[in-house]
């Protein structure tokens, strides 16, 4: 077929079932765009490419396929960075398209040129920079699937306009090989027999569930496994609702700013069921004193997760799902699995820590805000938080009913995150609510997506949590650095009722739980993109705490 | 322990940066790499030793195994791997004794002279870093002007069954 290289490039995103991108348009990726028009694929202009990145990847979390972003070459390629970092910590599918100079020009300084190969390569699976118009149908199936096999990551691919100008015929391949390429799913299943053999003669099992299980959408096996062999089931912060957190046997996340619980228990147990998790510091705290005198079985997709940060005893490399459902497949039929005394001992520690830490006395606190947004909200809204406090309480006080529908950049930790990803979370399930768990902060920071998500209608509710500062490095200044306060107070600027009116949006300021409550039901009725603005004491902490560079066990349970 | 990785990449352009970056990202230290062309035109080997405590190789292995155009990765067997460094070594000569004795050197380490003037002499050699290395340490005694070493290639011994 004799086509340009940018018919060919959009043909090919047809052809992967793409429906929707988010960008921004510039001279580098024109043709692109100007095949766009003539396209059933709907355009979301974006504000700022990093939000387009956000929204591709919360698009991409909810839907379980690659988002897709495009930008100009130059600064519309670097203002991508921070979103394909954050996807690529998360393990997140996206293919973030770019434009580039013509390929003459390249190496030349031209005007906004940019080696944004060199820039992601630590930050991507993969960077593509086709060099034909012949070469695109290929290079768009190589990076779907990529993106979206083995374990989830973003892709890059950068192209020259010139390339994308270029007429040639092109055909396109209905399979793509990668020799350098094969990611492994089945596991090797005499590791699965030792791993049964292990948690069978365990006395205190405990499941540490991962952002693997959320990604590979094992939500079920992990429920039959947990309840067949009764074993408690702690998650780490990448896989928060990864298993029911009302559940009987959950603990909730781990970490450092984990339940106390599970914090607690995990470090009591003698055999730990790792599944999908990359023992990340944040989770585990110190790498050498987590696990001590523990046995551990870790089931991870990439191989070299496996001993990376903690020597396990049985590694089990692949899918999670299919990893699972091989786990209970071989399981012994009538399995008399005596867990009394262990499961006495996580009720005990349950009922100790439930009322150990003190609510913070105020009227409205975060704790109360979020506890009433779960009430007052249906079982399968989907959640994206920002980073910080706002961040850590979600976790600790927001309890996830259905798996699978909680979002935050837990890797890279990226303020500004939750807000763009609610929209692309929105436009994979429009008919879901979608809330961002804000903090003011975070939300300055890419709030101007309100315009995309009031003109696309792709309706969200911002709950923001305003303690006008920015609250989690606040807490850090008291807490380690005898309150020497700098560079953390947002002086209640701006006013976010009028800033959300000023985009057309709609804002609440709620300033008691009636109106925290009302407001909640106001924004799920309407459906118009709503800010909720939460005024909370600046000094309200997030605890329990877990200090950098210490053990799970040593937690700090107040202030 | 003293380790050789080798492996088997894409022949096109941005493979090498690949691996190095990924090797500076991941804070590994390796200490050489070298790479060539193999029997089939679209193949590199790229050959690299590194000394480190086994869990770092194994680390440096299955990170490698990640990148994408590396097709094939194995860990040599030391026992069962014939590996080989070639340095070119200058060295400045007074007069004629010199001469005469870094020939002699140079010819019981089965090195090659390669290249000889009035004043400077340009000695080949290759084999393990261990047999250049005591060669450097003697040949040092005189005048060495410059040098270059290749860093280490390898291949394993025998014919794999198939
Ligand atoms: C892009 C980015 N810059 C800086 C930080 C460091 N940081 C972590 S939490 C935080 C404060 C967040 O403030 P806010 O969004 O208001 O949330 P709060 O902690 O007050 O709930 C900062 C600055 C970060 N995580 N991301």
């Amino acid at each position: 077929m004799e086509l340009s290289g940018a018919k060919a490039f959009i043909k090919s995103l047809e052809a992967e079932g793409v429906n929707i991108v988010f960008g921004m348009p510039g001279g580098a990726n024109l043709p692109l765009y100007d095949e766009l028009y003539s396209s059933n694929i709907r355009h979301i202009l974006v504000r700022h490419e990093q939000s387009a990145a956000h929204m591709a990847d919360g698009y991409a979390r909810v839907k379980g396929k690659a988002g897709v972003c495009f930008a100009t070459s130059g600064p519309g390629a670097t203002n991508l960075v921070t979103g394909i970092g954050t996807a690529y910590m998360d393990s997140s599918p996206i293919v973030a398209v770019t434009g580039q100079v013509p390929r003459a020009m390249i190496g030349k300084d031209a005007f906004q040129e940019c080696d944004i190969i060199g820039i992601c390569t630590s930050i991507t699976k993969y960077c593509f920079q086709p060099y034909s118009a012949k070469e695109i149908p290929e290079t768009v199936k190589k990076a779907f699937y990529l993106a979206e096999s083995g374990r989830p990551a973003p892709v890059l691919i950068d192209l020259p306009k010139d390339v994308q100008q270029e007429i040639a015929d092109v055909e396109f391949p209905e399979l793509v090989k990668i020799r350098g390429y094969k990611p492994l799913i089945d596991p090797d299943l005499d590791q699965v027999k030792n791993a049964i053999e292990l948690l069978l003669n365990a006395e205190r099992p405990i499941i540490m569930a991962g952002g693997g299980v959320n990604i590979s959408g094992a939500f079920h096996e992990l429920q039959i496994l947990a309840e067949m062999l009764m074993i408690p089931v702690a998650t780490t912060f990448k896989g928060k609702g990864a298993f029911p957190e009302m559940h009987p046997l959950a603990l909730g996340p781990i970490g450092m700013h984990g339940h106390a619980e599970a914090n607690k228990l995990i470090t009591e147990a003698d055999v730990l069921l790792a599944i999908g998790s990359r023992f990340s510091d944040r989770s585990v705290g110190r790498f050498d004193e987590f696990g001590k005198g523990m046995k551990i079985i870790h089931i991870d997709i990439d191989p070299a997760e496996i001993g990376k940060n903690k020597q396990v005893d049985i590694p089990i490399i692949g899918d999670v799902k299919a990893s699972l459902r091989a786990i209970i497949k071989m399981l012994p039929n009538v399995i008399k699995k005596d867990n009394t005394l262990w499961l006495k001992r996580v009720k005990e520690v349950k009922e100790y820590y439930k009322d150990y830490i003190k609510d913070y006395p105020r009227d409205v606190t975060a704790k109360k805000a979020l506890k009433k947004l779960r009430e007052v909200l249906p079982a399968e809204s989907i959640v994206t938080t920002e980073v910080g406090q706002c961040q850590m309480w979600a976790s600790l006080h927001f309890d996830v009913i259905r798996p699978g529908t909680f979002f935050s950049s837990t890797g890279l930790g990226t303020m500004g995150f939750g807000f763009p990803a609610s929209i692309g979370a929105k436009a994979a399930k429009p008919d879901v609510p979608v809330v961002d768990v804000a903090g003011d902060g975070s939300f300055n920071m890419t709030e101007n997506s309100l315009a995309v998500s009031v003109l696309e209608e792709l309706p969200v509710i911002v709950f923001l949590m305003n303690n006008a500062s920015l609250g989690m490095v606040a807490q850090w200044q008291r807490m380690f650095y005898s309150r020497r306060m700098i560079g953390i107070d947002l002086k209640k600027m701006p006013d976010f009722v009028k800033l959300a009116e000023a985009y057309g949006a709609q804002g609440i300021n709620a300033e008691s739980m009636q109106e925290i409550e009302n407001g909640i039901r106001t924004a799920l009725k309407s459906n118009l993109t709503t800010v909720i603005n939460i005024p909370i004491d600046p000094e309200e902490n997030v605890l329990p705490f877990v200090a950098p560079g210490t053990g799970l066990n040593d937690m700090i349970l107040s202030a | 322990m003293f380790s050789i990785i080798s492996a088997l990449v894409e022949n096109k352009p941005g493979v090498l940066f690949r691996l190095t970056n990924m090797i500076r990202a991941r804070n590994f230290n390796i200490d050489s790499l070298s790479v060539g062309p193999t029997e089939h035109s679209d193949l590199s080997r790229i050959t690299i030793t590194m000394d480190q405590d086994e869990h770092m190789i194994n680390q440096l292995v299955k990170q490698m195994g990640k990148l994408i155009d590396i097709v094939e990765i194995t860990r040599l067997d030391i026992n069962n791997t014939v590996y080989r460094e070639l340095a070119l070594i200058k060295v400045k000569i007074k007069g004629r004794e010199e001469r005469t004795e870094i020939i002699n050197l140079t010819n019981i380490f089965r090195g090659k002279i390669i290249d000889i003037s009035k004043n400077s002499i340009m000695i080949e050699i290759t084999g393990t870093k261990d047999k250049i290395d005591a060669f450097i340490g003697l040949i040092k005694e005189y005048n060495i002007v410059e040098m270059a070493r290749t860093g280490i290639t390898a291949l394993a011994r025998g014919v794999k069954s198939e």
